[in-house]
């Protein structure tokens, strides 16, 4: 497939400079007296114009047809829906306006490319096309606003309820920790303070003193139970960072100093998502590409890599030093029994540091 | 205006004064002189800032591969030719900072301003010479405090161009924020000195020294684009020296400013209070007008140029003064669409989401004027035209996905991705770029007294703009995939496996475009020296720099200085035989000004 890309490029690329020898020929026997576009110039920029604009057009549905597979699958948490519907409907609005406008550009580029026996039509304003210009963006962006305050406010209310769990995410240079309440489903306090208490068995900084905080669980891996809501809530306890989990439409900055949040359901498990079509067909090309690698790998003698089975992933997404392109954990969706089950072998925070 | 004092004060000068070497090409307080400086040292920083992406690009697209070169170029932050990620940390970062600050601030408004406010206003040069000449050499000595921080022994910053602390400020947390990031902020420090001067100039100038019969609704566009760039510049500069001060304070007086309860190395720092979230506020409140800064005279030369080129009057003169107005006010109230997801109350990521998209509108109202602009016109499709051209295609296309970065909604998912770098290098980045190209190929005889090459300039202008899309198209797909920017390799993911041929694709484009400037490079330094001599005006272009004399001289015309009687955009008016009718034409008996 590179090959056939490379191929294509190349082809752009010689026919590209073929064109542009082209315009150095057409304009090179007639002595040039002047490095003023003449009419000659006019005629093959204006043509060249016209070009480019397919150039765009064809760009663009290459790209759609080429990697339109790359885009993340449809969203896992119950907010994501909202939030696919607002993004396709925008781009179904842009993709609009780019087709109209480049096309208006480039066309009015060629079919007006100068003469020198014509004049162009002296026209200094209108303001009736004027006002045509501001008000329909004004419509459209003013329903585009509306559309977008309504689903942010949607997903940035965080009410606690009873329903809902808890869970911390516990950013450091370069990894993620997640921190359940227990069976009291509160937190208990923490500061960077305490890292240093029980040689360095506090990994999060819990606060001792706090009853709540007894009961905590740290762990490395997030797993969420599905349908429930989750609200996270973020520390840092060095630079800054960012809890991205794309495949839940979610980020928030976890930033030193302060608790942020955010809050999503997660509505299909990983098992679920891994029989996902897209997903299915996403994780077998990226199969492929490995199989490749590793054929290159093991020729050098290097270990071949492990294929790829789908899981979510937490990723950082604020630049935070040296390791920031590999700062993640796994997040497992699962169902509410495999959930507890899982929960119930992990040790609480006073169990851990005896 | 003092038109009489100022003749004297030119006589002054163009008789009695014999200039030196020194005072006439190194400290002149000629505009003229100092435009050509502020657009050669531009040049100079433009080309070390894409030679920097051009090596990062290699990393993306080929992760971990040796290259030889690299070695050589970087020492032992490169062994055996693999950048270290630290580098590549501080490559992204100085590419930024030069790019933004350097080429597409001081290099391209620095320039134009300087060049075309005197010559366009019809003065003798800016209100205060030596004040102007201070701001160039500021801009010099920012220069190269920028460039000796790339040989410090841990490396220049590192943290982004954004320079978020605490990773800015802690020297542990990141090699680069030791010495390095002192010398950032003590250049950026003297560039915004340097800048505010030069802005303080531009206002003044344009109140102060317009030549009769030039009113503030006759101004060509350009100039309204750099007068009411150099506001922007005076509201928001100060607000960057001020987070740049106090980040000083916090990295080397103990101050805790922006530091909070942080461990970091096993060890417990002693700050307690600050927040992070305060220097993303008064960062952005310079950051984001900044991007205007950048596009705004940009947009300016645009809107000359295209009228010019297509021989026909800009379309809607008072909306585009209006939607640069309406630009310049709401820039100043959307800063914070760039930390919707900083930890800041929801409700603001609201309002700026409100103020974020009004900005579309009159974006929105300048790209249709610039279309119509070309309607039934007789384009003459110069170098300079293309790159026009191209700026309102990259405008539009970069501006569209703003539609979804400025709604707080949509920018969870994309927010610092691929995707805002796609976005802002189309709409601000590219753009910017091609007004710094058409402003060059444009006003070259103005400043060099010669042509540039056209042939040169057409091969300079497709590459460049084939491979722009190029690179910057499937960029999208790459941050719709999820791919965080700033990552070293995307190798530690296998889910970002299948990306890897689009890096692939993106990296060859920008090296061709990239060596595509090369051409650039040549035709303007082939043309200083023996490019073809110039006649007075050469695009046949309204406006008052071309009634001054080819020949440079400290006060630009022989004599009196010409008055103004009409606008700058009488193209092919009905009634006159030739095409164009520059500003110091007399109206006929009869005839109407159309616009006032």
């Amino acid at each position: 497939m590179t090959l056939l890309l490379s191929l294509i490029l190349l082809i752009l690329v010689t026919i590209s400079i073929w064109q542009l020898t082209k315009i150095l020929e057409l304009s090179q026997p007639k002595k040039e007296e002047t490095q003023v576009a003449n009419d000659q110039d006019n005629q093959t920029q204006g043509v060249l114009l016209f070009a480019f604009l397919i150039f765009i057009y064809i760009l663009t549905i290459f790209s759609f047809w080429r990697w339109g597979d790359v885009l993340l699958p449809e969203a896992s948490s119950d907010h994501g829906a909202l939030y696919d519907n607002l993004m396709w409907l925008t781009f179904a609005i842009i993709f609009f306006v780019q087709t109209i406008t480049q096309a208006l550009l480039h066309y009015f580029g060629y079919k007006y490319r100068g003469k020198k026996s014509r004049k162009a039509y002296f026209l200094a304003d209108n303001d009736r096309l004027e006002a045509v210009w501001t008000i329909i963006p004004t419509i459209v962006l003013a329903g585009l606003i509306l559309y977008g305050l309504y689903t942010w406010t949607d997903i940035m209310t965080i009410e606690e309820n009873e329903d809902a769990i808890v869970v911390e995410l516990y950013a450091q240079q370069f990894n993620w920790k997640a921190r359940y309440a227990g069976k009291d489903n509160v937190l208990g306090d923490a500061n960077v303070r305490f890292l240093q208490d029980f040689e360095g068995k506090n990994l999060v900084g819990i606060d001792i003193t706090d009853p709540n905080g007894l009961d905590d669980i740290v762990t490395q891996e997030l797993h969420l139970p599905v349908g429930k809501e989750i609200i996270f809530k973020m520390r840092s306890q060095d630079v800054l960072h960012s809890a991205y989990m794309p495949h839940f439409r979610a980020q928030m900055n976890c930033v030193p100093g302060m608790i942020t949040e955010f809050a999503f359901t997660p509505i299909k498990t990983t098992e679920e998502i891994r029989m996902d079509p897209d997903v299915i067909s996403k994780v077998r090309k990226i199969n492929e590409i490995r199989k490749r690698n590793s054929e290159e790998l093991i020729l050098n003698g290097e270990e071949p890599l492990d294929p790829y089975v789908f899981d979510y992933v937490l990723i950082c997404n604020k630049i935070c030093g040296v390791s920031h392109y590999n700062m993640q954990m796994k997040i497992v969706v699962e169902t509410q029994e495999d959930f507890n089950s899982w929960l119930s072998n992990q040790q609480t925070f006073s169990q851990f540091i005896q | 205006m003092s038109n009489e004092l100022d003749h004297t004060h030119d006589e002054d000068h163009g008789h009695h004064h014999k200039e030196t070497f020194i005072t006439k090409y190194i400290f002149s307080q000629d505009h003229k002189m100092i435009a050509k400086q502020y657009l050669i040292t531009g040049l100079f920083m433009g080309f070390i800032g894409i030679a920097m992406s051009l090596i990062f690009r290699l990393q993306l697209a080929w992760p971990e591969k040796p290259f030889g070169f690299l070695e050589l170029l970087l020492g032992k932050w490169a062994p055996d030719g693999v950048m270290d990620p630290n580098v590549y940390l501080a490559l992204i970062t100085i590419h930024g900072t030069i790019m933004v600050f350097f080429v597409l601030t001081a290099g391209l408004s620095g320039t134009f301003s300087n060049l075309l406010i005197p010559l366009q206003i019809g003065a003798r040069d800016m209100a205060s010479g030596l004040l102007n000449m201070f701001s160039y050499w500021l801009f010099f000595i920012s220069s190269l405090i920028m460039t000796i921080s790339l040989f410090v022994e841990a490396g220049p910053a590192a943290a982004g161009w954004t320079v978020y602390p605490p990773l800015s400020a802690l020297p542990q947390a990141q090699p680069g924020s030791g010495a390095g990031m002192t010398l950032w902020l003590v250049s950026m420090a003297v560039f915004i000195a340097s800048s505010l001067l030069a802005a303080l100039n531009y206002v003044v100038t344009v109140i102060n020294l317009r030549t009769k019969g030039m009113t503030m609704s006759r101004l060509p566009l350009t100039i309204w684009a750099f007068f009411v760039t150099a506001i922007i510049g005076i509201v928001s500069f100060p607000v960057l020296l001020s987070a740049a001060l106090l980040l000083i304070m916090d990295r080397s007086f103990g101050t805790s400013f922006f530091l909070s309860d942080i461990f970091i190395q096993g060890e417990v720092l002693h700050y307690q209070g600050g927040s992070p979230v305060l220097f993303e506020h008064l960062f952005w409140f310079l950051g984001h007008p900044e991007v205007y800064i950048v596009i705004l005279p940009a947009l300016g030369i645009t809107s000359e140029v295209l009228a010019t080129n297509a021989r026909k009057p800009i379309f809607g003169y008072r909306a585009m003064v209006a939607s640069i107005l309406a630009i310049a006010f709401l820039s100043t109230i959307v800063w914070g669409h760039h930390m919707f997801i900083s930890g800041m109350n929801p409700f603001l990521g609201s309002v700026f989401t409100f103020t974020t998209l009004l900005i579309a509108i009159p974006s929105a109202v300048k790209a249709f004027n610039y279309i119509t602009t070309l309607w039934k016109g007789n384009l003459q499709l110069n170098p300079a035209m293309l790159f026009s051209i191209a700026l309102v295609s990259t405008f539009i296309s970069g501006g569209l996905t703003g539609v979804i970065l400025g709604d707080s909604t949509l920018d969870i998912n994309v927010h610092d991705t691929y995707f805002v770098v796609a976005h802002f290098h189309l709409v601000m980045g590219i753009s910017a770029l091609y007004g710094l190209f058409a402003g060059v190929y444009h006003w070259f005889p103005k400043m060099f007294k010669r042509m540039m090459n056209k042939n040169l300039g057409y091969i300079h202008f497709w590459v460049t703009a084939i491979c722009a899309y190029g690179v910057f198209f499937p960029m999208h797909f790459i941050g719709m995939a999820g791919l965080p920017r700033r990552y070293y390799t995307n190798t530690a993911f296998p889910i970002f496996d299948d990306l890897a041929d689009i890096n692939v694709i993106i990296t060859i484009f920008a090296l061709i475009a990239g060596a595509a400037q090369l051409v650039f490079l040549y035709n303007f330094i082939h043309s200083i020296f023996y490019g073809k001599k110039t006649v007075q005006n050469p695009w046949n272009s309204n406006t008052l720099e071309w009634t001054a004399p080819i020949e440079h001289f400290h006060g630009n015309w022989h004599g009196e200085i010409p008055h103004v009687h009409r606008w700058a955009y009488d193209y092919s008016k009905p009634g006159y035989d030739k095409d164009f009718v520059p500003q110091n034409i007399p109206l006929k008996k009869g005839e109407e000004e159309l616009q006032h």
